[in-house]
């Protein structure tokens, strides 16, 4: 293992801003994983310190195959972690809206440019992401549709589903676009949680990532191969909206297998404790995402589904 | 009158509106042209909030004078005007990243739809914004090359300083201004002063120039305004930018809207700590400076300002 410092700016008052990344064996660029890139995704810095302790202890064991290099950037943003902002602290820029970077443009797009200039040499890039809602999901492996996208290859992270999304106008500045576009094949990793750690999901998304590198040949590992992933377009997931702003009492779990007309959680007035809206499921399905915070705004989309096969 | 353009209820006890005043002529014939002052999409931006209030008293001085419609919408994005908060609190989502929105969508897309089908059809729709906090603005319009003719005689009666017609961009196809544009509403983008401050002076500017506008459409009949005339940049050649060295304290030696020479000083980047000057900032061209930077903490990279070249100037180098 070697640590390398992939980018670095001087601060003023304060320490170096510097992104580390550790690599482990060497020859051609295989895989690049990256993991924190806003202030709050602790659950992704939590998956890739993980994942650089096994990968260390594999390297040790003569478990990575020659003529393969990978690198883990455990976090692309310690600024922001350390002052607890999820964008950069003194411009509430979003990194991870500034790809492919630019290195005489603001500061955000040098970090950006820096850490692309190294990652974009990868053949595989996975990027461990969080979503802009608060909430929970079932692990899963997202991608978006450019054009470039291989489901197949995708399946085998084993992860319960592969999910596809169509791109939108604001996602061309996102780092798994850019990666793609750039001929790294490129796709995002979620986990149930983001501001905490869930040790269970992570665990999974390891088992995951392992089991992929095992099949592109990168290093031996004989875990569990997990599921077969069913592959679902984001938009045929069935959303299920609030009517009513109010308290948020979810009766069902992420991962729960629901019945049509199930009641799945209950809107309460947050002053009198009247249940004010009843939210039940239109289909027969599994829970994907669950809002996670104790209130909810109305028309807020507070579950999406994946809709049974038959 | 005071119309409420949407509302949704909040979870406790409280109801999100957004507000417009609509002020009409006393005798209507129903083929009133109509125009939208709009701002507040970005809580921290206020210039807008003087030109709205401006506007709304010297029409009612004159209110025998309105031959049209006027809507204003001063606060788009209440909530964060509120709380001093740039994008939709709760959300941590920029206000101007959600059009054109969509009715059957969550809160956010919902007022976003609800905004622009009340918008759409005006004559002409101004969107105000003051830059951030960051960054000083001369009082000027931008204008997506996309609807380049359309817009550049429009923004020409404003009264502004600088009309910046810049590259299409798809992460702007998200905004307020492209999506009324692009569905048949003209709507100019005006950035002007600093964020969570007002500048008088250029609200005053402003506002004459909608009264010029109005009076050029037939929505205004008072006296004629003269506005100046402003310079026109649809070259990208045209604007050097100017990032920080060095992260820093930026400290600067010149005035906003001053005609540099190559190698003029514009500021320094200090470390107070040890007492020295880190990086002296130097005009890379001849121009005038039309951005310049107001918060003093500096990065690297971070805009200290922008220049626009002599050459882009053409008889406004030498009247200033």
């Amino acid at each position: 293992m070697k640590k390398v410092i992939v980018y670095e700016i001087k601060g003023l008052y304060r320490d170096n801003f510097r992104v580390t990344g550790y690599e482990f064996g060497e020859g051609k660029e295989s895989v690049c994983i990256v993991g924190s890139m806003r202030g709050n995704e602790v659950q992704q810095l939590y998956c890739c310190s993980s994942l650089v302790r096994k990968l260390k202890q594999m390297e040790a064991e003569g478990k990575l195959e020659k003529g393969h290099k990978i690198l883990v950037i455990p976090c692309a943003n310690p600024y922001s972690m350390n002052t607890q902002k999820r964008f950069w602290p003194v411009d509430n820029t979003d990194i991870n809206r500034m790809f492919p970077g630019y290195h005489l443009g603001e500061t955000t797009q040098r970090i950006a440019d820096g850490v692309f200039q190294v990652i974009s040499k990868y053949r595989f890039g996975i990027q461990f992401t969080s979503f802009y809602m608060p909430g929970e999901f079932m692990p899963h492996v997202r991608m978006m549709s450019t054009g470039f996208e291989d489901t197949e290859t995708a399946k085998q992270f084993g992860m319960p589903y592969v999910v596809l999304r169509k791109v939108r106008p604001y996602d061309t500045t996102t780092l798994n676009y850019n990666w793609q576009i750039w001929e790294t094949q490129a796709f995002s990793m979620y986990t149930n949680t983001t501001t905490r750690v869930d040790k269970k999901s992570a665990k999974e998304a390891i088992r995951g990532i392992l089991t992929f590198l095992h099949k592109q040949g990168v290093l031996e590992y004989h875990g569990h191969d997990g599921y077969l992933s069913q592959v679902v377009w984001d938009v045929d997931m069935i959303s299920v909206r609030t009517a009513r702003a109010g308290l948020f009492d979810p009766l069902v779990e992420v991962g729960a297998e629901v019945e049509q007309g199930q009641t799945l959680a209950r809107i309460l007035d947050a002053y009198e404790g009247e249940v004010i809206d009843e939210l039940t499921s239109p289909v027969d399905g599994t829970v994907f995402f669950m809002h996670g915070e104790p209130l909810t705004y109305s028309n807020t989309a507070v579950f999406k589904l994946v809709v049974r096969e038959e | 009158m005071i119309e409420t353009v949407t509302s949704i209820a909040l979870p406790v006890d409280e109801a999100l509106r957004i507000r417009k005043n609509r002020i009409a002529p006393e005798q209507m014939t129903g083929a009133e042209k109509r125009i939208s002052i709009v701002t507040g999409i970005h809580g921290d931006e206020l210039e807008g909030q003087y030109v709205c209030f401006e506007l709304a008293r010297r029409i009612r001085q004159q209110a025998e004078k309105l031959k049209g419609i006027v809507d204003i919408y001063p606060a788009l994005n209440p909530l964060g005007i509120d709380s001093i908060t740039r994008g939709i609190p709760a959300f941590d989502l920029d206000m101007n990243r959600l059009f054109p929105g969509c009715q059957d969508g969550n809160m956010t897309e919902y007022l976003a739809a609800q905004i622009v089908q009340d918008l759409s059809g005006s004559t002409v729709a101004l969107d105000i914004h003051a830059s951030n906090i960051y960054l000083t603005e001369i009082p000027q319009i931008r204008v997506n090359e996309l609807h380049e003719r359309e817009l550049v005689p429009l923004a020409a009666q404003t009264n502004v300083d600088f009309i910046w017609v810049h590259g299409a961009n798809t992460v702007l196809e998200s905004t307020l201004a492209y999506s009324l544009n692009s569905t048949g509403t003209p709507t100019l983008v005006v950035e002007m002063g600093v964020g969570m401050r007002i500048t008088r002076s250029y609200g005053d500017q402003l506002v004459d120039g909608i009264f010029h506008l109005m009076k050029k459409l037939g929505i205004w009949d008072g006296e004629e305004i003269p506005v100046r005339e402003p310079i026109i940049s649809k070259d990208p050649d045209d604007v050097a930018y100017l990032n920080a060295a060095t992260g820093g304290i930026f400290v600067p030696v010149v005035r906003h809207w001053e005609r540099l020479q190559k190698g003029d000083l514009i500021g320094r980047i200090i470390d107070p700590l040890s007492g020295t000057v880190l990086n002296e900032v130097t005009a890379p061209v001849d121009g005038i400076l039309f951005t310049i930077r107001e918060y003093p903490v500096v990065d690297e990279g971070s805009l200290i300002g922008r220049l626009l070249r002599r050459k882009a100037c053409g008889d406004h180098w030498e009247e200033r």
